[in-house]
């Protein structure tokens, strides 16, 4: 079967952003991008389904500045076998991204499309979702476990007092929680490998979407800074601010 | 103006988060009606009757809701939610799950984990692991939001005497079905409603030594979390996550032991009132963000600490 993975190109996280000046954004001029962490995830599975023969293709999509070409090679070295850029210079709203998969599903026809559960700039935690809805599919979110068998897919989920597992009619949307897996490094012939491999370009136009939103940014803050604290020498100084200076106990 | 309240519930017992996301409506201002769509949930529509502000329940109670699987529920919420003004819900596991699907369908974009209402129209979330805060504004005829429970105070559980309504709508799919789950047993409280947190780090070196937070934890009423550290490194369950990847909390105090606080932790527990920090690495980033803090050896310090409260 064929399986879709979409990634995303962030900033790294290992980066402490800061906030522009005006008030406009965070600040992403010469700041270290990568392939978003869950989007490493997603990959992964993908291509640990293809090593045990039920993945027979993986394309992997991205939807980006025409810089997302890394992350897609990224993909390709980790052993994604072909890629797809639609390039967008302006940033997208989770809808606009949903939709534009949608119409990536609709030409491609995976049986499995697999994503992160949240892009670490954004945290919308929405684009699987909907294009889950887009598609009609069952989805199977914040996964830790994939298991195909036959036309479903049995996905156990990290839900708030533990794990949910569902079954899911497949074709069927999945996106990665953390403990998925443990993503592999590209190695270095791989890397070279992946230079030859096909990377198609498409825009927004071209496939017929409209990217509109209803939804606008007036403005970015930093966060409230917390006041410094001090150190205290001892358990008992420490008991004795938290009674008398804070009171919380 | 009238908004759409999704409850969030087990079937049998209202979760407390929904009276966080009522506390958001009535930020908003206007109606508010929620819906408990779920199977034999007759008792959570009658606490969520109580809740002071709300004037009508909604109650879909049908065997395809029993497990809230986002295929059916999603339809059902975007057919009741069409005519109102805004649809929110907590930002739970099934907030999440089954929110963008309804925004999906309704063809509006949604808003996710906001923090503060400016206006019927424009809100506060953070991004970026919480180092930013953005203010969104939305044209849509119908607001699609998340709720983070830990921005809003909770609205009062009794009060309220709304009418509650049966709704027969019935949406099943039929793409996906519940297999089974397993949940964490806990006498503690809940994470992220508690008032005081205990949480364990990579410092903690393995899970038996977790039962000195228990311990702790235990003598003050408080849940025990943990780092993404000391729940990859296998010490607790996952959901005992503290931090933009896993549980959102903002108690009254935060105790972080053995913790280094990266980015993706703070991102959890930065809004607590009080932290307090116990690690012997004086550098630690932790330290930074934390009220009081303690250079010490977590062994030594945690079982005095617990003599002392």
């Amino acid at each position: 079967m064929k399986v879709l993975v979409a990634v995303k190109r962030v900033v790294d996280y290992n980066v402490k952003v800061r906030v522009k000046a005006d008030n406009s954004g965070v600040d992403l001029a010469n700041v270290k991008m990568s392939m978003n962490p869950f989007c490493e995830i997603a990959v992964e599975e993908a291509v640990r389904l293809k090593e045990k023969g039920v993945a027979t293709e993986i394309v992997v999509v991205s939807i980006g500045p025409t810089t997302a070409q890394e992350q897609l090679r990224t993909a390709l070295a980790l052993g994604a076998d072909r890629a797809i850029l639609v390039e967008s210079a302006e940033e997208l709203t989770s809808l606009a991204v949903a939709k534009l998969l949608k119409a990536v599903v609709d030409t491609e026809q995976p049986q499995l499309v697999i994503l992160g559960k949240q892009a670490i700039d954004s945290d919308n935690n929405q684009t699987g979702q909907m294009l889950a809805a887009l598609t009609g599919y069952g989805q199977g979110t914040f996964a830790s476990k994939v298991e195909v068998s036959g036309d479903s897919v049995a996905v156990t989920r990290e839900i708030d007092g533990g794990a949910q597992t569902v079954s899911l009619k497949l074709p069927a949307i999945v996106t990665t929680d953390l403990r998925l897996n443990e993503p592999r490094y590209a190695s270095l012939p791989n890397i070279m490998k992946a230079k030859k491999k096909p990377l198609e370009t498409l825009t927004p136009d071209a496939l017929g979407v409209s990217t509109a939103s209803t939804n606008k940014t007036v403005k970015v803050e930093a966060p409230a800074a917390r006041s410094a604290g001090i150190k205290v020498k001892s358990v008992a100084e420490l008991v004795e601010k938290l009674k008398n200076e804070a009171k919380v106990i | 103006m009238t908004i759409f309240v999704i409850a969030e519930h087990d079937n049998k017992v209202l979760a407390p988060a929904t009276l966080n996301t009522v506390a958001a409506a009535a930020k908003i201002g206007g109606d508010i009606h929620v819906l408990v769509a779920g199977q034999g949930a007759g008792a959570v529509a009658e606490a969520a009757a109580k809740i002071a502000g709300v004037s009508k329940v909604l109650n879909a109670d049908n065997a395809a809701y029993a497990h809230q699987l986002p295929e059916n529920v999603a339809p059902l919420v975007a057919e009741l939610g069409a005519g109102y003004s805004h649809i929110l819900a907590a930002a739970t596991s099934n907030g999440k799950n089954i929110l963008p699907r309804v925004a999906a369908q309704l063809d509006v974009d949604q808003i996710s984990e906001i923090i503060s209402v400016e206006s019927a129209d424009t809100f506060k979330r953070p991004i970026y692991a919480g180092n930013a805060i953005a203010t969104v504004q939305s044209n849509a005829s119908v607001k699609v939001i998340t709720v983070r429970a830990t921005g809003f105070d909770p609205v009062a559980a009794e009060g309220g005497s709304a009418a509650v309504e049966a709704v027969s709508a019935a949406h099943d799919a039929g793409t996906s079905s519940f297999v089974g789950e397993e949940l964490a047993k806990s006498d503690r409280p809940e994470l992220t409603a508690a008032k005081i947190v205990v949480s364990g780090g990579r410092g903690m070196q393995n899970g038996d030594n977790f039962k000195h937070l228990y311990a702790l934890a235990d003598k003050l009423g408080a849940a025990v979390g943990a780092s993404r550290a000391a729940v990859d490194a296998g010490f607790v369950p996952n959901d005992m996550q503290v931090g933009q990847t896993g549980k959102i909390v903002a108690p009254q105090l935060y105790i972080a032991v053995g913790i280094s606080g990266a980015i993706q932790h703070l991102a959890g527990m930065k809004d607590s009132k009080v932290i307090v920090a116990i690690n012997k690495d004086e550098e630690a980033p932790i330290f930074q963000v934390a009220d009081y803090g303690l250079v010490a050896d977590l062994f030594e310090a945690v079982p005095e600490l617990e003599k002392l409260v």
